[in-house]
């Protein structure tokens, strides 16, 4: 073997023997760096004759290739030896539970969620969302809806009152969302079509009643509507909001000093084990209670009864957000409980549309 | 309103069944609450005879009875534990696999300690007839082996209970609820003619109306020589089946009068009466020992009857026990009157009491049907209790406004959406006792006196409405119109809803709390004045109504904490009061966040813990605000607020001094005892009306974007200031250096402490230099820098840090 030849087999098992990257440039150094041992072989080129130096720098070159070639690999080899090594001493512990992200966490009341709802039915309908004060006077609370002077209903068992004033007359809170209509017809000329949803109070407190409620009432009033479209509304409002294709729908005479002829409305059911579906079964369910404006009204609000005309209704928001949700009681709305609340909740981002589905 | 299909057929002409004339009356508005149908209920139920009955071989009380059910049946063997089951007792059997009503089980065959009984004797109890469950029901002994218990009983008659309006007095009676279905084509309407009867004497007690608004009508008759007792037995059941209990023939014939034809009567026992009656008003403090048993005081606002003696009856609501007919009654005065509505509503109310004369008499009964009542009255007295009657005394008799209604036929279209031919129109009116004149197309309608619900044009739409069948009214598609689909909701509906979905998405839960709160809660945020406080609460923790959502949100919190979970995240979104006027009406948006309830998450977790602090609270305020459209580059931050936030922990949002949008912080340690909790409890409160509207832009497209082409450029400054100096001014004062360049400063660390001298901390921020036109040169940036630091330090006194 020739010293080349020796020299290259011993840089080569250097090579092999080099443990990690320091090391491996330590070999690369004593071969290849300035004062390496194959450039010093090199170095001594310029002392050979032509001949010699072509068959010698060839042979030295090759072996000068080899050793890099090698040296490339090792550092490869080596290379990726340490990252799996710092790899596999770099492990955590992914069964560590997250913590809910807050649009996890969070949540809309199901009253808003059910506000909502009302508002893209109805918006789809074409109609718009009115609202006023939940401190009303005894006027447009009672006396411009035909509230006859002596109803049971203006008594202070029913409503709740405002100390006197100096003049004699006394606030109220608002017993239903009627004075919001009395407050559109008296500031906007027909044709009028809007809801109001807001917040009513009555002396009441029991498990199916608190003193504080929600409704949502509807008024059209133009020239033309009639109960024909009044019972197609509702039925339309109904299938939207209960999320069903078909529901049967029962209309009732009834009384309302507000509206002639009055009606109330109930839409089948079937209660089973707590659950109620609907648009099945044999139980009917009161809902709302609607009508004709009555002539009154319209005449308390500067309208023309000969001229227009018009309907309303009107439902309590709680309770058909407790019917479509399968929640028992109405006291629980109000009571914060966050266990409650998670439960019956709904999460930020599950916005009720009519494209997307009103629960989704 | 309860009544008997029987008794419904004495003045109804029908043979359609319980269930078509139960759903006919709902279907035209006398809603249907209730029947009672005990024949049904109670069909499987026999009567048997116990033809043995031995002791139980293994226990005392109870026996083995063999029962004869009837009908050639093989006895039957039944373990009773009834003491009065007997050998030969006639009681009631149920086989297996009867409902038992009054114990809510079906029966089976069962072995009843180790000896089987196939059926069981029944007590009164348990078919819910009585409350009588102390043995098995005793039968006499001619009653009849293996027939339905209920038919023999004379159970069998349906009680119907229907849920009236208060519009609709004339159906208070049986009589008017008959009229209404024979309309509906449900039978035909008895209803003859009542004929006067002659007077024998005149009568000698006189009657004075002192005030006729409180008593339009007042008739009286007296009848002699009555001999009083039991009520016939048709008349006890008739009362006993609707849940009235059988007094006296004279109280029974009052009584069934108010049930048969809404007219309710009173009768004296004239022998008691002293001198002549008088109706005036109570005086004040006068009592009155009520037929209840009850004594009540009076006062002027109250109408009686009276004679020499003192009051003997409170007019048109209860009868006084001195006056009272018993079974000693040989004289007996009849009184059939008119009483002012409301008057009666408003004494009811005050006397607590509910009597069926209130309630007719407080709907106010038909007024030609007073006289026609009293004669009724009479022959039925005579009938039943024999008698000579005196002239009738009439004082005042109204029959009634003749209240004629023009009625164009096309109303009935316009409002109902129906085409209803004239000639039904007609034939339901006039079943319902209208009379109708002409042919159209303006026809005239004269109104019955007993419905005083009806007035005008929809009152007649209804009638008609209400009988052809709500049901048969078309469903007629709403023509959403011409409008445009634009968005309906206001502004403050928009920022209401966003506002919400804003919070919930940091983690919060919604809560709905009440829109009064206590006056000292109310005080404690500003609130509390006289005219936003309750008349009449419902509580006195429920008694103003609601400055702030806060006290509601605390005292929330406060519920889950004691509930066990501390770590809670609460807001709502409301109407709050600062005055009685629609416009001092407010909404705002408020939260409370308490324990490990932080942005990052509820609870202690391994990725680290935090509490929640008072910069939860600012970017909650700052999250709703910039959901509800805040100009949020003109927001200032004032330190300090209210006196419920603790003064060195909390701000003041605002656009100048004028324009407070809300507040945040840590509540006060005071405000958090007064209102009953566990702090420390950061809030906000964020006023979204005042929150100023933003200005309407002509088209929807956001403003063009200028991307610079050139690297930012970041330099960190660390500046040595008094404790009192605000990072905020620090920032401002660093970004108006040059508002085209610097583009963004951020605060990277506050630092005080060790190694700072007392009274000063350190601040540093970190600077973005966006170089618009060209790369900036090295000395271009050092001389941003350096005058960076001169505005830094002649604003704040501060130094750069070395």
């Amino acid at each position: 073997m020739t010293d080349l030849a020796q020299l290259e087999s011993q840089i080569l098992a250097d090579i092999v023997a080099a443990g990690d990257e320091p090391a491996l440039e330590a070999v690369r150094v004593a071969a290849l760096g300035k004062k390496g041992s194959i450039s010093a072989l090199l170095a001594t080129l310029g002392k050979m004759s032509p001949d010699e130096r072509k068959t010698q720098g060839a042979a030295i070159n090759l072996a000068k290739d080899k050793v890099a070639q090698a040296l490339a690999e090792r550092r490869e080899l080596l290379k990726a030896a340490a990252l799996d090594a710092r790899l596999a001493s770099e492990t955590i512990d992914v069964t560590l539970p997250l913590r809910e992200a807050p649009a996890e966490a969070g949540r809309i009341h199901p009253l808003s969620q059910v506000w909502d709802e009302l508002t893209a039915i109805f918006a789809d309908m074409g109609f718009s969302v009115a609202e006023g004060p939940d401190i009303e006077t005894d006027d447009y609370n009672f006396t411009k809806l035909n509230f006859p002077i002596g109803h049971p209903a203006r008594e202070m068992h029913d409503t709740f009152f405002f100390n006197p004033k100096e003049d004699g007359s006394r606030m109220l809170l608002r017993t239903h969302t009627s004075p919001v209509q009395v407050r559109t017809m008296l500031t906007q000329k027909p044709p009028i079509r809007v809801i109001c949803p807001g917040r009513t109070y009555r002396i009441d407190s029991d498990a199916t009643h608190t003193p504080q409620f929600h409704q949502v009432e509807g008024l059209v009033v133009d020239k033309a509507s009639h109960l024909g479209h009044l019972k197609w509304i509702l039925h339309e409002f109904c299938k939207a909001f209960f999320e069903v294709d078909h529901i049967n729908m029962r209309f009732r005479p009834s009384f309302f000093p507000f509206t002639e002829p009055s009606l109330e409305v109930d839409i089948q059911c079937r209660r089973d084990k707590g659950e109620i579906r609907f648009g099945e079964g044999e139980d009917w369910l009161e809902i709302l209670g609607c009508g004709m404006v009555h002539p009154n009204v319209l005449r308390a609000c500067g309208l023309d009864p000969d001229v227009y005309q018009g309907f309303a209704w009107g439902m309590g928001i709680d309770r058909i957000a407790m019917l479509k949700y399968g929640m028992s009681d109405l006291r629980q709305l109000f009571d914060s409980d966050v266990r409650w609340l998670s439960h019956y909740g709904f999460k930020p981002l599950d916005l009720p549309t009519l494209a997307g589905g009103l629960s989704s | 309103m309860k009544f008997t299909l029987s008794w419904l057929k004495e003045h109804l002409d029908t043979d359609e069944p319980l269930e078509k004339l139960a759903d006919k009356l709902t279907m035209i508005g006398l809603e249907v609450e209730n029947i009672d149908d005990k024949a049904k209920a109670l069909a499987p139920f026999t009567i048997a005879r116990v033809i043995s009955a031995e002791q139980h071989p293994n226990a005392d009380r109870l026996r083995v009875c063999m029962v004869d059910t009837g009908n050639g049946a093989a006895p039957v063997q039944v373990v009773c534990g009834a003491p009065n089951a007997r050998a030969g007792l006639i009681s009631v059997f149920s086989a297996p696999g009867t409902f038992i009503p009054g114990k809510n089980i079906t029966l089976g065959v069962g072995t009843i300690r180790g000896v089987e009984s196939r059926g069981m004797l029944c007590s009164a109890a348990e078919l819910e007839i009585s409350d009588d469950h102390d043995g098995i029901i005793e039968l006499p002994t001619d009653a009849p082996v293996g027939q339905a218990y209920a038919e023999w009983a004379g159970l069998g008659d349906p009680v119907i209970e229907i849920n009236l309006t208060p519009n609709r007095q004339d159906c208070t009676g049986v009589h008017g609820i008959a009229r209404d279905l024979s309309a509906a084509d449900m039978g035909k309407f008895i209803d003859p003619a009542i004929k006067p009867i002659k007077g024998e004497f005149p009568s000698p007690v006189q009657v004075t109306v002192e005030d006729a608004t409180l008593c339009p009508g007042f008739a009286l008759r007296l009848v002699r020589g009555v001999k009083n007792g039991p009520s016939p037995e048709w008349l006890q059941k008739r009362l006993a089946s609707i849940g009235l209990r059988p007094i006296n023939a004279l109280v029974d014939i009052t009584n069934f009068m108010t049930f048969d034809r809404a007219r309710p009567l009173h009768v004296f026992d004239a022998r008691k009466v002293k001198g002549n009656l008088v109706v005036r008003r109570a005086c004040d403090g006068e009592t009155l020992l009520a037929l209840d048993g009850r004594t009540y005081t009076l006062d002027s606002s109250m109408c009686v009857i009276a004679d020499q003696a003192g009051v003997e009856s409170l007019a048109g609501i209860m009868g006084g026990e001195a006056s009272g007919c018993d079974e000693n009654t040989t004289d007996v005065l009849i009184e059939s009157a008119l009483w002012n509505e409301i008057n009666i509503a408003q004494t009811g109310r005050k006397l607590g009491i509910n009597s069926d004369a209130r309630y007719r008499f407080e709907r106010g009964v038909d007024p030609a049907f007073m006289v026609p009542g009293l004669e009724l009255a009479t022959k039925m007295v005579m009938e039943l209790c024999g008698g000579a009657p005196s002239e009738n005394i009439v004082v005042g008799n109204r029959f009634g406004d003749d209240r004629v209604i023009d009625f164009p036929l096309t109303e009935v279209k316009r409002l109902a959406g129906i085409e209803v031919p004239l000639v039904e129109m007609k034939r339901i009116l006039t079943h319902l006792g209208f009379m109708v004149a002409g042919t159209g197309p303006v026809v005239k309608i004269a109104v019955p006196s007993w419905r005083t619900d009806v007035h005008g044009k929809a009152d007649i739409v209804e009638e008609i409405v209400r009988i052809v069948g709500v049901d048969k009214v078309p469903e007629t598609p709403f023509d959403r119109g011409e409008e445009p689909r634009k968005p309906v909701l206001t502004t403050i509906q928009l920022r209401t809803r966003r506002a919400k979905r804003a919070l919930a998405a940091r983690g919060m839960v919604e809560a709905v709390t009440w829109s009064f709160i206590s006056k000292p809660a109310a005080e404690l945020f500003g609130g509390g004045q006289a005219e936003l406080a309750l008349a009449n609460p419902i509580a006195s923790d429920l008694s103003d109504m609601r400055p702030s959502l806060l006290p509601g949100l605390v005292a929330a919190a406060q519920a889950n904490i004691n509930r066990g979970y501390p770590d809670v995240a609460l807001f709502e979104v409301g109407q709050v009061f600062k005055g009685d006027r629609p416009e001092d009406q407010f909404v705002a948006a408020s939260g409370v966040r308490h324990g490990f309830a932080s942005l990052e998450g509820l609870g202690r977790s391994w990725s680290g813990s935090s509490a929640a602090d008072a910069f939860d609270a600012k970017a909650d305020a700052f999250a709703v605000l910039a959901a509800a459209g805040a100009p949020m580059q003109a927001l200032q931050i004032v330190p300090g607020g209210p006196a419920w936030l603790h003064p060195g922990r909390s701000g003041t949002i605002q656009i100048g001094p004028q324009n407070v949008l809300g507040h945040f912080g840590e509540l006060h340690p005071r405000a958090l005892e007064a209102l009953g909790a566990d702090g420390p409890m950061i809030a906000f409160e964020v006023i979204l009306d005042r929150v100023p509207e933003a200005k309407r832009k002509p088209t929807r497209a956001k403003p063009a974007l200028e991307l610079s082409a050139f690297q930012p450029v970041s330099r960190d400054f660390a500046f040595i200031v008094d404790r009192s100096v605000k990072a905020g001014d620090i920032v401002r004062a660093a970004l108006a250096v040059d508002k085209k360049l610097i583009t963004d400063v951020t605060v990277f660390d506050v630092y005080e402490g060790k190694g700072m001298e007392d009274g000063k901390k350190s601040i540093a921020i970190a600077v973005t230099i966006q170089p618009r036109e060209k790369t900036l040169t090295d000395q271009e940036i050092d001389a941003v820098a350096g005058k960076i630091v001169a505005e830094v330090t002649r604003k704040t006194g501060g130094t750069l840090r070395g």
